[in-house]
């Protein structure tokens, strides 16, 4: 007889991250597309990666996509606090051992064979992307509605330092993304285990 | 003390390939190969390749109508947008349309004309000196373009509650619509037309207004975005029936808040 497989990851865990991704995925590319009308910095997206066709397009993707990367992200907070989830994956977190695991994972030392076991380089990471998206979710919502949240806005340092709150929370957002990808890449049974489960 | 044992290393090969093919060798490959293939359809959204484009669009166009009572119910009628002090002004101040600055109306002070009709008491012609007799106020607040730009400015004019007043407009209608002589056409909500920021604008910096910022007279409101703000304002329609606006109706937001 088989031992019954252990649930790596809840199925509310797994639904609200591939929710997640489609939500980032348009907010990524159509906020692209929305900083090429008005580049902060000397360079433009290319047109391909974006998403939307013109401005107003890219704008009505950005605001559909906002209440999934809200709803979606405020379920996951809420399912992560309700479960104790949250207390038992990303703690104890030190720096000292985020610095050895990083070592270890250079030196290709460190251990994948448990995969409900984040190491606390992944511990560190997975917060940090959860308080990005806060930040970017905040951030936004300044620039969306700059006079009716007095509060937010002075805290952000006004509308325009609001814009690049926004902007560089995004470039962390794209950064996370690109070493997840690679990390999935290189231990492949991590997709499985984020799509079935186990 | 207990001993841990010794952990795997990271990269054993072999390991994975046997784990992936155990893995691949169960029912669920089946499922995992079909939501693999709809995750590769995810990115088909970003090539804009959709089958059923309009039932995209009209989808989207439902969550901008939804988006725009959402910003009815945020939008606070006595809550103030910020104020600079003037040293704040951005020099030059953006010229912005939806053509180029070649293209500016010129229009004639003395044959000027202003209508305003629909749900008012009062339904006539105003003459450009008749506005500025009325009661005036500046302001210098932030002006933020639906781009992301934006720049701080100082309007003076006639409060459009105050003008709203005159004639006597049922403040019970949904909206007031405008049409200008550069053929551009918006219309706003009634509590932001009756914030106390919202300005009927005579003036710019202390000067007349000039044509580029809409002489005579535009409507300025720094709880908007620039393209809820017309400029070279004929006609005034206090109205029930939703009349849309020259980008709104091209996929802008209608409410287009800040």
């Amino acid at each position: 007889m088989t031992k019954p497989a252990l649930t790596i990851h809840p199925a509310w865990l797994r639904a609200t991250h591939w929710l997640n991704a489609l939500a980032v995925l348009i907010m990524v590319t159509s906020g692209w597309r929305i900083y090429n009308a008005s580049p902060l910095f000397d360079f433009k997206f290319a047109k391909d990666i974006t998403l939307g066709g013109w401005l107003g397009g890219a704008i009505q993707w950005h605001f559909a996509a906002m209440w999934l990367l809200a709803a979606n992200g405020l379920l996951y907070l809420f399912c992560n606090a309700a479960t104790g989830r949250i207390v038992r994956k990303f703690f104890p977190l030190s720096p000292r051992a985020i610095v050895a695991d990083l070592l270890a994972a250079l030196r290709g030392k460190l251990a994948h064979d448990d995969l409900s076991h984040y190491n606390a380089v992944q511990r560190a990471a997975y917060l940090f992307v959860i308080v990005d998206a806060i930040v970017l979710v905040l951030s936004g919502l300044v620039l969306w509605k700059s006079v009716q949240f007095p509060m937010l806005r002075e805290l952000l340092g006004g509308y325009e330092s609001a814009r690049r709150v926004h902007f560089f929370a995004m470039a962390a957002m794209v950064a996370f993304v690109a070493v997840h990808l690679a990390m999935v890449a290189l231990v492949p049974r991590t997709l499985l285990a984020m799509i079935r489960g186990r | 003390m207990i001993l841990k044992p010794p952990r795997k290393t990271a990269f054993d090969g072999d390991a994975v390939v046997k784990e992936a093919l155990r893995c691949l060798e169960q029912p669920a490959r089946r499922q995992f190969l079909s939501r693999s293939l709809t995750l590769g359809g995810l990115s088909l959204l970003t090539g804009c390749a959709m089958t059923d484009e309009d039932s995209v669009e009209h989808a989207l166009m439902k969550v901008s109508r939804f988006n725009d009572r959402v910003q009815g119910w945020l939008f606070d009628p006595d809550r103030l947008a910020p104020t600079y002090p003037e040293s704040m002004i951005t020099r030059p101040f953006p010229f912005n349309a939806y053509y180029g600055e070649d293209e500016i109306r010129q229009i004639d002070a003395d044959s000027y004309r202003l209508e305003v009709t629909g749900m008012v008491a009062d339904k006539r012609i105003w003459t450009l000196p008749e506005l500025h007799a009325m009661p005036q106020t500046d302001q210098v607040t932030r002006h933020i373009c639906v781009e992301g730009w934006s720049a701080i400015g100082k309007w003076g004019g006639v409060r459009f509650s105050d003008f709203l007043a005159r004639v006597g407009a049922d403040t019970s209608a949904k909206y007031v619509g405008f049409k200008c002589a550069d053929d551009y056409y918006t219309s706003i909500d009634m509590p932001t037309a009756l914030h106390p920021q919202t300005l009927l604008t005579l003036s710019y910096d202390g000067q007349l207004l000039p044509p580029k910022y809409g002489f005579p007279m535009k409507l300025r409101m720094p709880t908007k975005l620039g393209y809820k703000n017309p400029k070279h304002i004929q006609a005034i329609f206090v109205t029930n029936t939703y009349p849309g606006g020259y980008w709104e109706d091209q996929g802008y937001n209608w409410f287009g808040g800040s």
